[in-house]
């Protein structure tokens, strides 16, 4: 099968850190539409992953390829433009700007120096934010500052961030950690909604979860796959089970 | 540009502030200070230049550049050279060795001009070279440091370091700069005295008409997405690229509209002040000139302005008097600036002045209001919108 | 310009060049070291770390003038009393300083810069108002003076190879301090990872006020070896703040070992530029060619790959 027919294709990627290898030969295929979710110990590289992919962190060897481009090759502004986009572990937003201003910012448009200089904030970008502002339940908080929000309201925000740039690849960092259990059923039901018809990545240990919204699932362990597959194959994978789940 | 976007860029407040500060240079200082004193705040406003460029920089970018003498000089000399050749015709050099050719480059027995001052014996080169060549040595400098993601701390000492460099190039090469003399005895602009009263008063309001003009630039850099994207940066540098921009480009950007900035103050002092030299360039002056900017509150243009006449005139007052009382003011003023008062001017203003303003206005309003006064009743006046940080 | 030398001439004009380099490399040795501790591993930028050393300067004439009035006789001895003396006075000092303000600032660089720049002025002005805006200068002792031969053209003045042993001595003091010593290992934890040190016990204020006057305490003893290189003025300090910075920043402001490495390139560059070309040019040039370094390589020479 070439590389051409899925949406992402990572192979044999390695990355080094001083001699360290966070992420050991690693290959995975992920398909147009489908949910993957990664899972697997603490230290295992899966956010060292996610930051290959996006260009956070360049690899030491080994390819990525978004819908046959290269990524390892690009900076992560070009990344973004081919339509990666990505959730960070701790709610990564910008805290002096209000929520208008943190979502028009991620808005597709103006991103050049000339762009932004002359960007207008006009019907089509208002609209774009009022409507994402409300999918994230922070319609009523547009013009609050942003670092005043709760931190549930933040990864929200950043959620939001992410939906208005609307990336062809999602890539979420543990979506819901630090959340109470009604901050993350809401935050369930908004994945539901935007991952649907987009292929998405998601790193989580939420089990509960990862069943629910998983097609496939890949499990890391120092670096490698450890087990690939649906979500009751893998829960019953013996090696699986001594590495991470427990009984 | 529509009636609403050019609401959000010069909302009535800002516009506001720009009339009162153009109010105060332009007329009431000039009425009520003799030539002389008008002349030295001509002088101080040049580097009011330079403290607007760091607001964009420093203020909202985070980049502190401790080097901006480097332009503010550029600008300086290309001006000082075209004058200085202005004044240097065979006629009146005639009692050189080599006539025609500037009095300081004799003294160091040259005998030809060299080949990078010829072109500055035209105005209009000259003026595009005022901007140009501080801006692409700006240019070059922001490449090579921000597309290798030198920022911060770094690029403050290299700052530093590039200043020193320069100032020991022109000190060094004094046959072809004037060395640490400077180019002086500059006299006339094409024929025209600028050293008589006339010319100063001229002088000061084209120095007054391009101030005003950069503040309105800044003000439509720092109202624009450019500008919320530069606080951004400031905050989360990474975070921006993975929102799809090339972050360096932005900093290259408002870096050499900064060095733009004091390219023309730099030559603007020249004209005022009638010379130029490298004690302009170097890491004491540019460091001065962050502490105009921080002084003004970092991140208000406006308070740029005031803060860099405020301790220029504090200076000037101080160093003739208590020279010695006039470092450590200095210096407690740097200490102070970082640790009691980061905010500035701008920021005494915004918490103590403005809303006395605006209780002032609302006891205004609800008098006239009053049965059998002037105006129909309103609330207490709301704070106004986009009042800059 | 060199074919107007024979190659002997050459040899001892490089090797003449090299030692008069190697006095230069201590001493950028010396003030980096300081400041290395203070900004490669608190992070802070100390703008008056030269006044620090000319504050060492200053102590050392003062001992040098209090020997030769009171204690003729033992003249011989002052430098060593006079270096001591003006590392508990510059560390003393350091410590003054962090507990006013630097202790506010640790997490603002750019802050500290400027508190700094104005803690410099302050201090040019107290030695201006207290030893007079010209320049003193110190008398050697004499056995300090003079050179020894090493051969018909060679000549390494004394008070060089002190200087050079000295700070051998104190750069293998620093490194025990920070590499093999308790203490050490608490400075690098609290750099590392403030509030985990101060979990497991770590008094973090005092560790960083005490890193803080050694790297003061460190330039102070510098600017004792400076009064044999130079004059001590109000601003002498200034003349070397940028390139100190320079070192430490081009020899990745992390690693000691890389500190002291790029003092020796810097030096060796300019100090033997400094006999072909004029001194501003060759400063010029090695300046540059620093930057421009930095400018390909911005971590320095011996910068670490880590996780970010």
């Amino acid at each position: 099968m070439s590389t051409k027919d899925f949406v992402l294709a990572v192979e044999g990627l390695t990355v080094s850190f001083d001699g360290f290898k966070a992420v050991n030969d690693l290959s995975f295929y992920v398909d147009e539409g489908e949910i993957r979710v990664i899972i697997g110990p603490n230290g295992a590289g899966k956010t060292t992953v996610l930051d290959l992919i996006c260009g956070k962190t360049k690899a030491t060897s080994g390819s990525i390829k978004f819908r046959g481009k290269e990524l390892t090759k690009m900076t992560e502004h070009a990344i973004v433009h081919s339509g990666v986009g990505r959730k960070f572990q701790n709610p990564s937003i910008y805290e002096d700007l209000t929520v208008f201003e943190n979502l028009e910012i991620s808005f597709p448009r103006g991103r050049s120096v000339a762009g932004a200089l002359f960007f207008r904030r006009d019907a089509e970008v208002v609209q774009a934010v009022e409507e994402v502002a409300e999918t994230i339940f922070l319609q009523d908080q547009l013009h609050t500052t942003a670092g005043l929000l709760s931190h549930g309201q933040k990864q929200w925000l950043e959620i939001g961030m992410l939906l208005i740039q609307k990336p062809d690849l999602l890539m979420l960092d543990e979506p819901v950690a630090g959340m109470s259990v009604a901050e993350r059923k809401r935050t369930a039901e908004l994945l539901n909604c935007i991952t649907k018809g987009r292929s998405v990545i998601v790193i989580e240990h939420d089990m509960q979860f990862v069943e629910d919204i998983a097609h496939r699932v890949t499990v890391m362990h120092q670096g490698k796959t450890l087990s690939e597959g649906s979500m009751e194959r893998v829960k019953s994978d013996p090696k699986v089970v001594e590495v991470y789940l427990g009984h | 540009m529509s009636r609403q976007s050019l609401k959000t860029l010069f909302p009535a407040s800002d516009i506001t502030y720009w009339i009162i500060l153009g109010l105060l240079l332009g007329v009431v200082l000039p009425l009520t200070l003799d030539i002389f004193r008008l002349n030295l705040v001509g002088k101080y406003l040049t580097y009011a230049f330079v403290a607007v460029g760091l607001v964009l920089c420093w203020g909202y970018g985070g980049i502190l550049s401790l080097g901006q003498g480097v332009f503010f000089g550029l600008g300086g000399y290309c001006m000082a050279m075209f004058l200085k050749l202005e004044s240097s015709d065979p006629e009146s050099t005639k009692i050189q060795s080599t006539p025609g050719i500037p009095d300081f480059m004799d003294w160091n027995q040259l005998t030809e001009l060299p080949w990078f001052w010829e072109p500055f014996y035209s105005f209009p080169f000259t003026l595009i070279a005022i901007i140009a060549v501080p801006t692409i040595f700006a240019y070059i400098i922001a490449v090579a440091m921000f597309k290798r993601r030198v920022g911060g701390v770094y690029f403050a000492i290299i700052t530093q370091a590039i200043a020193s460099i320069l100032t020991i190039l022109i000190i060094g090469q004094q046959g072809y700069t004037g060395g640490v003399n400077g180019i002086t005895d500059l006299r006339t602009l094409m024929g025209w005295d600028i050293r008589s009263d006339s010319a100063k008063y001229i002088l000061y309001y084209v120095n007054f008409f391009f101030l005003m003009s950069c503040l309105l630039v800044a003000q439509f850099v720092r109202k624009s997405k450019l500008g919320r994207l530069l606080v951004a940066m400031r905050g989360r540098e990474d975070r921006v690229r993975f929102s799809g921009y090339d972050v360096s480009s932005f900093k290259i950007f408002v870096f050499c509209l900064g060095a733009a900035f004091s390219a023309v103050g730099g030559a603007m002092f020249t004209l005022q002040v009638g010379f130029m030299s490298p004690s302009f360039v170097g890491i004491v002056p540019s460091i001065e000139m962050v502490i105009f900017c921080a002084v003004g509150g970092r991140l208000s243009i406006f308070g740029a302005v005031y803060g860099t006449l405020l301790v220029n005139w504090a200076k000037t007052t101080f160093s003739e008097s208590f020279p010695e009382l006039w470092l450590f003011a200095m210096g407690a003023l740097f200490i102070g600036v970082v640790m009691a008062f980061p905010s500035g001017l701008a920021g005494v203003y915004k918490k103590y002045v403005e809303p006395w303003l605006i209780s002032v206005a609302g006891h205004a309003r609800n008098f006239l209001s009053k049965p059998g006064n002037a105006i129909p009743s309103v609330g207490p006046l709301s704070k106004q919108e986009g009042v800059s940080p | 310009m060199f074919s107007d030398y024979t190659s002997a001439e050459l040899l001892s004009i490089f090797a003449m060049q090299g030692f008069a380099g190697l006095i230069l490399f201590s001493v950028f040795v010396l003030m980096a070291l300081g400041l290395a501790i203070i900004f490669g591993q608190m992070g802070v930028i100390n703008m008056a770390h030269g006044e620090f050393m000319i504050l060492g300067a200053y102590v050392t004439y003062l001992i040098s003038n209090l020997f030769a009035t009171y204690l003729p006789s033992l003249f011989g001895i002052y430098f060593f009393v006079a270096m001591i003396v003006s590392f508990i006075a510059a560390g003393a000092l350091g410590a003054l300083v962090e507990w006013s303000f630097i202790r506010f600032l640790y997490q603002r660089p750019l802050d500290t810069l400027l508190a700094t720049w104005g803690l410099s002025l302050i201090l040019q002005q107290i030695y201006r108002s207290v030893f007079g805006a010209r320049e003193v200068g110190v008398t050697l002792p004499d056995w300090l003076m003079g050179s020894v031969p090493l051969s018909e053209t060679i000549e390494i003045p004394i008070n060089g190879l002190f200087v050079m042993g000295l700070t051998l001595v104190i750069a293998g003091g620093v490194y025990f301090l920070m590499f093999k010593s308790r203490w050490g290992c608490q400075v690098r934890a609290v750099v590392q990872n403030r509030p985990m040190a101060a979990a497991v016990g770590i008094n973090t204020a005092k560790i960083d006020r005490i890193t803080f006057a050694l790297g003061c305490g460190i330039a102070g003893i510098a600017g004792s070896a400076f009064t044999m290189i130079g004059s001590t003025g109000p601003t002498a300090g200034q003349l070397y703040i940028v390139d100190t910075f320079l070192v430490v920043v081009f020899g990745g402001a992390a690693s000691l070992l890389g500190t002291i490495a790029s003092a020796f390139t810097i030096s060796q560059a300019q100090s033997t530029m400094e006999f072909f070309l004029s001194g501003s040019m060759a400063k010029v040039l090695t300046l540059l060619t620093v930057v421009g370094i930095l400018m390909i390589r911005p971590q320095g020479l011996f910068a670490m790959k880590v996780r970010k």
